[in-house]
């Protein structure tokens, strides 16, 4: 089960890099660095999972005295979470980065930006 | 495709395959725990009695990491500020609005009922964050997508800046200022301990818990909320 998800958080940071050096259109770029950073969070949400535990929230069943053997690590939870929230910032900076970009040249081919290029 | 085209590729692919192969070396040596690590085990046995949250991951990010949470908000709050920035960097005035298709008659009366109760749910998650999965980061989303299902059934909407401005600014200030009242009044910085820990797993417990994170739960919002603005506000081109 940790492995499957592990296996497909992998493979979904692969899948982006893959379309992030492949693809010149900039949106699609984009969305390829939006498919790593999905990837990355799954490998860290696997890396916290054990196996036959639930989630760290304390209830009448998961009590506060047993909570150090029924729960999963909490810790990888909240960098993800942090992580995520962090993903939406990167991605709303590129997207108006791209939109600035097309409004000075009018495409979005990624080769026809020269300037820094030696 | 050229020549040109196939090598980069090609380098491309084995960079991937290098890149793949790490990963599964990694993949493969990987052995689940089977009990908790030392910092895990600290925050199972000690949330409860410490800070009185049943959501322990909210225990962490509100109260035991605090102030990385504090940067994670302010990291948001700069992204928004850079597109708002970036955006109206060279708008023009007065453009001519471009003839839109209309949206529908379904879309528009659906967004008129489902926005307030999409923000009411937004609300709620971010209220009992302590309790349930969810929290400020995660209401405050829910809260941006209501403004964006607004925007999206009529795109030539706008929405009040000053009004996003205000209530990003007070929950802002309102967070750090909970954060001084814990230096003076419990452990320190950010310290949610400042109001009586009370029982656990009911609405009013886990102290300053369910106020601090209401009010990122609103900068959070607030500041989705003008990206979308910004990105919206773009439709000139």
């Amino acid at each position: 089960m940790v492995y499957i998800a592990m296996a497909t958080g992998f493979l979904l940071i692969l899948i982006g890099f893959y379309g992030a050096l492949t693809n010149r259109n900039l949106l699609r770029m984009i969305v390829a660095f939006s498919i790593a950073d999905t990837g990355i969070n799954l490998v860290i949400i696997s890396v916290g999972y054990l196996p036959g535990r639930t989630a760290p929230i304390l209830d009448t069943t998961v009590t506060a005295a047993a909570a150090a053997a029924r729960i999963i690590d909490p810790v990888p939870q909240a960098l993800v979470l942090t992580a995520i929230v962090i993903g939406v910032g990167v991605t709303a900076l590129m997207l108006a980065y791209t939109l600035k970009l097309y409004e000075k040249k009018r495409t979005l081919d990624i080769a026809k930006f020269t300037e820094l290029k030696w | 495709m050229t020549g040109k085209n196939m090598i980069k590729r090609l380098l491309a692919l084995l960079l991937l395959a290098s890149i793949g192969a790490m990963f599964a070396s990694l993949l493969l040596a990987y052995v689940p725990d089977t009990d908790l690590n030392f910092t895990a085990r600290y925050y199972a046995e000690h949330t409860a009695a410490d800070i009185g949250a049943a959501n322990i991951v909210t225990a962490i990010i509100v109260t035991y990491r605090g102030l990385d949470t504090l940067g994670e908000v302010t990291v948001l709050f700069l992204a928004s500020g850079i597109v708002g920035l970036v955006l109206s960097f060279g708008r023009k005035q007065n453009t001519t609005l471009r003839n839109l298709v209309p949206v529908g008659e379904l879309l528009t009366t659906a967004s008129q009922y489902l926005a307030p109760i999409i923000m009411l749910l937004g609300v709620y998650v971010f209220v009992n964050g302590h309790l349930t999965p969810g929290g400020g980061f995660q209401g405050g989303a829910i809260i941006a997508s209501g403004m964006l299902l607004l925007l999206l059934s009529d795109p030539l909407k706008r929405f009040s800046h000053t009004l996003i401005a205000t209530v990003e600014s007070f929950s802002g200030v309102g967070y750090i200022a909970l954060g001084l009242v814990g230096l003076v009044l419990a452990g320190g910085f950010l310290d949610s301990r400042i109001l009586p820990n009370g029982v656990l797993g009911e609405l009013i417990s886990a102290g300053a818990i369910p106020l601090i994170y209401s009010l990122i739960g609103l900068k959070v919002g607030a500041e989705f909320s003008s990206m979308l603005t910004s990105l919206s506000e773009t439709e000139d081109l």
